[in-house]
């Protein structure tokens, strides 16, 4: 139906990109460089990533894949800076995300990260409008500006005319999309998916994906993408596959 | 900051209307039984320290007998005063402005068809000045209507409504027993006073009339003596005890059989006292407000585990640590104050009502409103910021994987 975008190892960075850092000599955007996490100590510790190393370009569309517990969650966990790596380096724009407060994590998620997540996670009894306005207000803007900007991401996800519906009156595919407009309407530099797909019918499924091309296609938006079906993760650029914490296969999109 | 944690805080109450309420229900209730307690006990002190004034200001009550009988005594021994008594105090204590002999009893006052059970007093002008009387209509006794026991009368509000409703009794006679007397004068009315007594139901005549036709002996019961202002009233009951002490050949040693009553101590006692059950009330009524702090925290907690993953969902989009405290503190007293705000019109409502019913005034202390708003935020606060704080420290991940 949808074709799958082509295999593009030197991802062009997209013309009108986000405000993010792209002069020549630019840092990669993510750089992890030996990555580990460990939970617990002594005997009983779980080693859930064994020393990852893993660097994505602005403009990169990544799917990770892998059986659970093979380390792809925390590793989605400390690409969104909600964790931290027990050893090694995570490299964001060039700022080394270990050495942060809580605080200045959450200002980076704020500014420079965006969320998808598999039960797509709206406020309850809220609108629309006012999930998407969120993270708008935590940005401190003003009333109209805000509802500007959120009317705007619900238009860029094709849900003009729901913004009053709250999600208990929203399908599971409208609800996502929902999610995906509060995830763009900070305009983030990435976005990160933990299985946008899970909870929705293939035909629902394949329209999401649809929207995500789009978005890193038109405006150069980075995605990671955490999935389980091939057919979705054919939607990406490059497959990154996980297997007891550390990274097995790293390859262009449906050939991994 | 501040506006944007009043924003989602806001957001958030008008999300879930019905666990808002019950959630500022505790303190509207703690709330308006302080304001109630409070503004009625006020109205209670107010009430009691006017009946008192109304009493007579500077104002002794002699009376034979003990004022509180020990055990095995008895005041009916105590011998009546006389004229004489009252006549000797006005000589020879100093600093008086009024002294009036009083004997009393109940009898049936008749005018036409009409008759009434009333007090009957017998006594001089000076009464009226003792306790504090206004005439409404006419005039009070004469000098000359006191010495010879003239046949006349002063009518209470009360006497005057039951016998002659709107007619005016100036001038015309009632009966009391076999005395017939002419109504010289209407006393301007008192009221109940604070012991649910009605004032205005008496007869005032003429002593000397009195004792010769009513009673038929020439006893006193009771004199009011009404000291001049700035008179220490103590130093003239030690007088009048000694004079009567004297007069009535009490032994060294011996106790006395008669009392002076300060009526100063009474209003103090009683004020006292209604002003301890005014802080006793208001203190329990204080306890209902901690305890409604306490449900608000209670309520409080189980709503940040009931909103983990919303409170998981705001630290992914980027809230700070602070930002989900502040939130959830202000939406603790924005709550709270807003209880508080309905409590006191609550409040106040009953303390309208509860004055009507137990008649008494409406003392409104913005004090006390002012207090128990300020309080009822600070237990918002107070009490808000344990599960604010619970709510703030939670791990993201946890929070997002919570069901």
């Amino acid at each position: 139906m949808i074709s799958p975008a082509p295999p593009a190892p030197p991802a062009p960075p997209g013309p009108a990109g986000p405000p993010t850092r792209a002069p020549a000599a630019a840092p990669p955007l993510v750089a992890l460089a030996g990555v580990t996490r460990v939970y617990g100590s002594g005997p009983a510790a779980m080693w859930a990533l064994r020393g990852v190393d893993l660097t994505l370009r602005q403009g990169e569309f990544v799917a990770v894949m892998g059986p659970s517990g093979s380390g792809k969650s925390t590793c989605m966990n400390i690409l969104g800076c909600l964790d931290t790596p027990t050893a090694g380096s995570y490299r964001f724009a060039g700022v080394d995300v270990g050495t942060l407060s809580r605080d200045q994590r959450a200002y980076l998620r704020r500014d420079s990260l965006g969320f998808v997540f598999q039960g797509f996670n709206l406020l309850a009894r809220t609108s629309a409008l006012e999930n998407v306005e969120l993270p708008l207000i935590y940005r401190g803007l003003q009333a109209a500006e805000r509802h500007e900007r959120a009317r705007g991401a619900l238009a860029a996800v094709g849900l003009t005319g729901w913004e009053d519906h709250t999600p208990a009156e929203l399908s599971g595919g409208q609800q996502q999309r929902v999610a995906i407009a509060r995830a763009i309407v900070t305009r983030p530099a990435m976005l990160l998916a933990d299985e946008p797909t899970g909870n929705l019918d293939s035909a629902r499924g394949h329209e999401i994906m649809a929207l995500l091309t789009g978005f890193n296609r038109d405006q150069g938006l980075t995605i990671v993408m955490v999935t389980h079906e091939a057919d979705i993760a054919a939607y990406a650029d490059r497959v990154v596959r996980f297997m007891d914490g550390r990274v097995e296969a790293d390859g262009a999109g449906g050939s991994a | 900051m501040l506006a944007n944690a009043l924003l989602l805080a806001l957001r958030e109450i008008r999300r879930n209307v019905l666990r808002s309420s019950l959630t500022g229900l505790g303190i509207v209730i703690g709330v308006a039984a302080v304001i109630t307690m409070v503004t009625i006990g006020n109205g209670a002190t107010a009430q009691v320290t006017s009946d008192i004034a109304a009493l007579g200001t500077n104002l002794l009550q002699v009376r034979p007998g003990q004022g509180f009988h020990g055990p095995g005594r008895s005041r009916v021994s105590a011998a009546a005063f006389s004229v004489e008594d009252a006549t000797a105090i006005r000589g020879q204590v100093a600093g008086l402005k009024a002294v009036a002999p009083v004997a009393q009893r109940g009898l049936q006052a008749i005018y036409g068809n009409q008759n009434w059970a009333t007090t009957v007093a017998g006594t001089t002008a000076e009464y009226l000045t003792t306790r504090n009387w206004v005439l409404a209509a006419g005039r009070a006794f004469t000098g000359g209507e006191v010495r010879s026991g003239k046949a006349v009368c002063i009518l209470g509000a009360t006497v005057k409504k039951q016998l002659f409703g709107g007619e005016d009794p100036l001038g015309t006679h009632i009966r009391l027993q076999k005395l017939s007397c002419q109504v010289i004068g209407v006393l301007a009315a008192k009221g109940e006073s604070g012991f649910g007594h009605d004032q205005d139901d008496l007869v005032l005549v003429p002593l000397r009339a009195y004792q010769r036709r009513i009673a038929g002996n020439t006893n006193v019961n009771m004199i009011y003596v009404s000291a001049r202002d700035g008179v220490s009233t103590s130093k003239v009951q030690g007088d009048i005890e000694r004079l009567l002490r004297e007069r009535r050949h009490i032994g060294r040693g011996d106790e006395d059989d008669f009392f002076v009553r300060d009526m100063r101590e009474i209003v103090g006692a009683l004020t006292g006292t209604t002003r301890v059950l005014t802080a006793l009330l208001g203190a329990v009524a204080a306890v209902s407000l901690l305890v409604g702090g306490i449900g608000i925290m209670n309520i409080m907690l189980v709503s940040v585990t009931e909103r983990t993953r919303e409170i998981g969902i705001r630290l992914a989009i980027g809230a700070l640590e602070r930002e989900v405290l502040m939130q959830f503190l202000v939406e603790a007293a924005v709550l709270s104050s807003f209880g508080g705000l309905v409590g006191i019109a609550l409040g106040l409502a009953a303390a309208a009502l509860g004055a009507k019913a137990l008649a008494v005034p409406l003392v409104l202390d913005p004090g006390i409103v002012v207090l128990a708003f300020t309080f009822s935020a600070a237990v918002g606060l107070v009490f808000g910021y344990f599960p604010a704080r619970r709510a703030a420290r939670m791990d993201p991940i946890e929070a997002l994987r919570h069901e």
